[in-house]
């Protein structure tokens, strides 16, 4: 059967409205029009027509071809015709609706090889393409590495050419054969080929640690006893190099680091950047706060919301699944981090989605973009889509994030994933953050069935893609399968049916049961047993495979049959694959065959440690004059003109467009949106929500980025990084005691090498920035719960390399007391007196200003090359005084809880001037901002652009003066001028210092300048 | 009297626990009922007055959204669906939740048969929107859940909220028997036909909307509650019209 539905009026399908127009300015003028017709195919045949037309189309607004062709009905309106549909083996969540349709429709589910197939055919009106239009327009339709496309003209049409009736269905089979390789005897070089050929992606002194394994009497007889040679086997080799792969062990954070400062001629070694900067910083400030209930073991944070609840965050990076497949790596990256949330304690319930975007120069010319990469805004729109379905589909709200342009990003998009939720302080007695693993336990997995998804998919990231890549290497998410599965476990954690569990993310069953086992002891895994999509997946395969929306999970015997009939009860399938033991070993099977046997001490153990190197040198960092810019003058017009563009500047500009496209208030726990102000359109510094519907306490979500700042030392990214997060914080309303943070790194690769002579110095940086991270952190009193790293982040296409600026998310989650006292950053009425709080100093380096000037002089802004004339910046980058602020921010927090603050914006990119001008838009007001000594003595258009931290700008009720000024004493705290203008008035922002005028700007400039990007 | 109210779940559907704490705030006692287990026992439904359905994505919207719920839900509880209707009960059904109801043809019901008559579509803009709306009920309505309302905010979270109908003496008869009960004031988000954003039928005791009365259940979910202008959560308005229509009857 062959269904075609397709809208009885085309102006109704609204699909087809946006698609038109980014395709008539992407590829061609002459697109008019295009029909979507939805198609749905089965071999299926006891599927009446009336049922078909039942769950497929809406018979109000929809036409069905039943077995004939929508293209025939719509002859004439078209010229050509793409017929788009995933290639097979990849997940397509329309067909698995389709099947359950079906199955729900006639009373029982179909078979596994009945065939659903669903594609989408695209019937486009315009005149003849030229082939580079044509080859346009499919880089525009469908990703070749996960899709495939018919496309017909309609004189083809004419001459009888017609899809296929069918699509193949059979996913390619393995053999089932066990593969092994006597490692014992192999050479050096041997065991470098034989990782290399196998993508194992381990090193020699790695390789020599599993040959030597193989050699010790100990398991040589152990092996002896279960019946297995001195050989391994493939699927012991590829346990090993999931467990042992940076992703999984994080061997460069956890390397021994001979640090040298080249600037001061000394040198100190490193045991762990991990330990002794982040791990030993939490540590070092639990002594002092009680908050922390499980930090960095688990899946995520955990810490203390109040007597009856935790909560937990967690952030991950989704990079090169994106960097292929913009879609479908961003969908996965969501769905991914929301499991890491469930498989928490006992189990969380997600409450937000939060997420950062990094990409490259979304506004370059197509000539910019070097071949072989996706176009940035193409990336951008594939990952904004998926983060939209990915979220909203789980009916989790998204809150709280941010997009970040850099050209440095065009190699590499970074896709920061974030997900936070909510569990109850105590089940059953007992802290809700711990979960059991006990031998006896039985092994079962929950949700999604095995394909041959994501099989060694970090691997072929690095590899260069095309159309015979195999479709293995990504994945796409389901978010409604697992919100399936996610409800469910909620409704089995409640009832106490399970005693462990954790997700299938990376590493797939070998990373979630090898983690388990370590609880109890051992593990037995049944690699027969597991579910599977379809035949022909080898043992080692199903072991790895990286399919989504599964769970692993540990359950006593006497709760067992509840467990798997509740979970069918809600169409979820669970599936016993094993037992947790407490002999030592993994144990892996199929059929009756031990196939496997790994000591859990050497498997978690054994991985010798990396040794690296990191050498620093400090870039030069003077004080550059501002003569010869276009600010030279000091020149109010100037002034003006730069503030407009900087708020036109995609970094700064509203991406409202982007944003109100994410579902930012299901669950009703919205207190702080993305957006705010009478016209419910300036920006928020970051979101506050209320997890608990009876109380007034809250949870704020907000993030500190800045790449730039770390051009000249990475030390100071980091810091104004953590501060950026932790002042966000504060801008809200939050509570500067009882904060949280996750570090997230995202760097080019750090490990020297001839083919990465910039190695020792990325690593130094990553010192840098560790130091800056670990001693902010401690100043704030901030804990870091969780993180993540990823240090491969760079394209290498045509033997050019494009690095990644080296980026620290620090993703910050605190709390507030009390929701209703939470500040938003728009001002509110006119008369009221406008602070600026901290100082500002000359830090223009790694501003935007700075960006935008060396745009204009046609430079670049790389310090590492300086002196170079080629380059230009404006001198030093922001430093932060962290006790400066911090006493800054307990003050103004004071301020807050008694209400006298009635707006609060922190200064960040575009620097006071950007942050006024947001303020003023949001209550639609002008203001007289007074700089005078304010600023110091700085000159006056850095005092408008300076990026330094620790600052905000602030109003307060003329009749608060007093009260405000008694509590700010002793801080950087200046009355700075007035808000000024009438509700509905043609108001403007107007900045003085010393009477003299230095910018003004009517407030409908502000908003159409802010309002030109999307 | 003490009111019972059933909120459907399962297959997507996401906003069930908003709308069970929009309930309980409102003085009625809840609970979730996963489809499966309502197909399970189909009498169960005897137990409430009220019956939600709230919104989400059931099954992904991927084949239509509420589609596949409709079928599924249709197909197995007809019957019981039309008794409760004909014991004078209630039924909201928020965005997704309205899109089940036009979708089984339980709205409007013109003729009494369950053919569906309105539907809703894609937005004109082609995405999901999130935004908030004001809406203005239509003075003269019967409906029993928008009692003593004029005006009121809500936000709407959809990507298929455009309402049409099946041709115009559907929409006219909407029209003059007054049950396009809610419309957009002002803006109209997604190019909805005469801006309906909710109807009922004639009888008043159901109604479907786009927006979402149970995300707006504190003064603090209006964008505009940091102005100190709001002093309630006025999206429980409507679903307290629900409760007391039989806890004061």
């Amino acid at each position: 059967m062959r269904m075609e539905v397709f809208f009885k009026d085309p102006g109704l399908d609204g699909r087809s409205h946006k698609l038109v127009e980014s395709l008539r300015t992407s590829v061609s003028a002459s697109i008019e029009n295009i029909s979507i017709a939805d198609i749905y195919i089965t071999d299926f045949e006891d599927l009446d027509r009336d049922t078909a037309e039942g769950i497929f189309s809406d018979p109000v607004a929809q036409n069905v071809c039943f077995n004939e062709a929508a293209a025939d009905r719509l002859i004439g309106t078209w010229r050509y015709l793409f017929e788009i549909s995933y290639k097979t083996g990849v997940t397509n969540p329309t067909a698995i609706t389709a099947r359950t349709a079906i199955g729900a429709a006639v009373g029982k589910p179909l078979e596994r090889r009945t065939i659903v197939q669903t594609a989408r055919q695209l019937m486009i009106q315009c005149s003849e393409l030229s082939e580079t239009e044509m080859e346009k327009l499919k880089k525009h339709l469908y990703n070749p590495l996960i899709e495939q496309a018919v496309i017909i003209s309609d004189s083809e049409w004419s001459g009888g050419k017609k899809f296929p009736e069918i699509y193949p269905a059979k996913v390619a089979e393995s053999s089932i054969e066990i593969e092994k390789f006597d490692v014992t005897s192999m050479k050096d070089d041997e065991l470098l080929k034989f990782s290399k050929d196998r993508l194992l992606a381990l090193t020699l002194p790695e390789m020599s640690a599993v040959k030597e394994y193989y050699k010790r009497p100990d398991v040589v007889e152990a092996r002896k006893k279960a019946g297995l040679g001195a050989a391994a086997s493939d699927v012991e080799i590829e346990m090993i190099a999931q467990t042992w792969s940076e992703h999984c062990k994080h061997k460069i954070l956890n390397a021994a680091v001979e640090y040298t400062d080249l600037d001061a001629g000394t040198s100190e070694n490193i045991k762990s950047l991990f330990k002794e900067y982040i791990r030993d910083t939490t540590d070092d400030i639990s002594k002092k706060k009680d908050y922390l209930r499980s930090v960095f073991h688990d899946n995520s944070g955990v810490i203390v919301f109040d007597d009856e609840n935790l909560v937990c965050f967690k952030v991950e990076t989704h990079n090169s699944p994106s960097a292929l497949d913009p879609y479908g790596g961003a969908i996965t990256g969501i769905v991914g981090v929301n499991r890491d949330i469930l498989g928490t304690g006992k189990g969380a319930r997600p409450i937000f989605n939060t997420n950062y975007l990094c990409f490259g120069d979304v506004t370059a010319g197509d000539e910019e973009i070097p071949e072989g990469l996706l176009h940035p805004k193409q990336i951008m729109e594939g990952v904004h889509r998926g983060i939209v379905d990915g979220g909203n589909q789980s009916g989790i709200p998204v809150v709280g994030g941010g997009f970040l342009f850099d050209d440095s990003y065009t190699g590499k998009p970074l896709v920061f994933c974030g997900t936070g939720g909510i569990l109850p302080a105590e089940i059953d007695g007992e802290g809700a953050w711990i979960n059991h693993v006990d031998p006896g336990h039985k092994a079962v997995m929950l949700g999604g069935r095995i394909g041959k998804d994501g099989i060694h998919g970090a691997t072929f990231s690095s590899l260069a893609l095309d159309e015979e890549s195999p479709t293995s290497a990504v994945q796409i998410g389901d978010p409604i399968t697992q919100k399936k599965m996610s409800d469910f476990l909620i409704e089995a954690r409640d009832k106490g049916l399970y005693a462990g569990l954790t997700d299938n993310g990376a590493g797939g069953l070998s990373s979630s049961l090898g983690e388990m086992a370590e609880s109890s002891g051992g593990i037995r895994i049944d690699l027969d047993k597991c579910p599977l999509k379809y035949a022909g997946l080898a043992p080692w395969e199903i072991l790895v495979s990286e399919s989504q929306e599964r769970m692993s999970l540990a359950i006593a015997d006497d709760t067992l049959e509840e467990f798997i009939t509740l979970a069918a009860a809600r169409g979820v399938e669970a599936v016993e694959i094993g037992e947790f033991t407490d002999n030592g070993y993994i144990d892996l099977r199929y059929g009756n065959e031990v196939v496997g046997l790994i000591g859990l001490d050497f498997l978690h153990d054994g991985l010798p440690k990396m040794e690296l190197k990191a050498e620093w040198k400090k870039v030069r960092t003077e004080l550059i004059p501002l003569e010869g810019t276009s600010l030279g003058g000091d020149d109010a017009a100037a002034n003006t003109a730069m503030l407009l563009k900087l708020l036109a500047e995609p970094n700064i500009a509203s991406k409202e467009g982007l944003i109100r496209q994410y579902d930012h208030e299901v669950q009703a726990q919205s207190v702080m949106k993305p957006f705010v102000g009478v016209e419910n359109d300036a920006p928020s510094d970051g979101a506050v929500l209320r997890p608990v519907h009876d109380s007034k306490k809250g949870v704020t979500v907000t993030h500190g980025v800045c790449p730039r700042f770390g051009d000249a030392d990475a030390y100071d990214m980091a810091a104004c990084g953590v501060d950026e997060a932790y002042r966000a914080h504060i801008a809200v309303g939050g509570d500067p005691e009882v904060t949280s943070a996750l570090d997230n790194f995202c760097w080019p690769d750090p490990v020297q090498s001839p083919e990465n002579p910039d190695g020792v110095f990325r690593m130094a940086q990553l010192v840098r920035a560790c130091k800056g991270l670990r001693d902010t952190c401690l100043a704030y009193g901030m804990p870091l719960i969780s993180g993540k790293d990823s240090m491969k982040n760079e394209s290498k296409i045509g033997g050019k390399k494009i690095p990644v600026r080296p980026t620290l998310l620090v993703s910050q989650m605190g709390l507030i007391e009390d929701v209703t006292k939470s500040v938003t950053s728009d001002f509110k009425d006119a008369g009221d007196l406008i602070y600026l709080l901290g100082e500002t100093r000359a830090e223009l380096g790694g501003s935007f200003l700075e960006k935008l000037l060396a745009a204009e002089a046609g430079k670049d802004t790389d310090y590492s090359k300086d002196p170079d004339p080629d380059t230009f910046h404006l001198g030093p980058c922001p430093s932060l005084k962290a006790d400066e602020a911090l006493e800054l921010y307990r003050k103004l927090h004071i301020a807050m809880k008694e209400g006298i603050v009635k707006s609060c914006h922190d200064l960040s990119d575009g620097g006071l001037a950007a942050a006024a001008a947001e303020s003023a838009l949001g209550g639609r007001l002008g203001a007289e901002i007074i700089l005078d000594s304010a600023v110091g003595e700085l000159e006056t258009a850095r005092a408008l652009f300076s990026e330094t931290p620790s600052r905000f700008i602030a109003t307060v009720a003329e009749k608060d003066r007093q009260r405000f000024e008694e509590i700010m004493s002793g801080t950087k705290t200046s009355e700075a001028g007035f808000v000024s203008g009438t509700e509905g008035g043609n108001n403007s922002l107007v900045i003085t210092r010393y009477g003299k005028t230095c910018l003004d700007v009517e407030i409908a400039e502000i908003e159409r300048a802010w309002k030109s990007f999307n | 009297m003490t009111v019972k109210t059933c909120i459907i779940t399962g297959f997507g559907i996401n906003s069930d626990r908003d709308l069970a704490e929009a309930f309980k705030m409102s003085g009625s006692e809840v609970e979730l009922l996963h489809i499966n287990d309502l197909i399970a026992k189909p009498s169960h439904l005897d137990d409430f007055q009220i019956l939600g359905f709230p919104g989400g994505f059931s099954f992904g919207d991927h084949l239509g959204s509420g589609l596949v719920f409709a079928h599924l839900f249709k197909k197995h509880l007809k019957n019981s669906l039309q008794k409760f209707i004909d014991e004078g009960k209630l039924i909201i059904g928020i965005c997704n939740g309205f899109q089940v109801l036009v979708k089984m043809g339980v709205l409007p019901n013109t003729g009494g048969d369950w053919k569906p008559e309105v539907t809703l579509v894609h937005n004109d803009c082609g995405t999901f929107i999130d935004d908030w709306v004001t809406l203005e009920a239509k003075p003269g309505s019967n409906c029993v859940w928008l009692k003593d309302i004029e005006r009121i905010d809500l936000p709407i979270r959809h990507g298929e909220g455009r309402f049409i109908t099946d041709d115009e003496a559907v929409l006219n008869y909407l029209k003059e028997n007054d049950l396009d009960v809610l419309t957009y004031s002002g803006w109209n988000p997604n190019g909805s036909v005469s801006d309906i954003a909710g109807i009922t039928d004639k009888t008043g005791r159901i109604l479907g909307l786009m927006p979402h009365p149970e995300a707006f259940i504190h003064p603090e979910n209006h964008p505009m509650w940091a102005r100190k202008t709001i002093d309630r959560g006025y999206g429980l308005d409507i679903i307290k019209n629900g409760v007391n229509y039989f806890s004061h009857n």
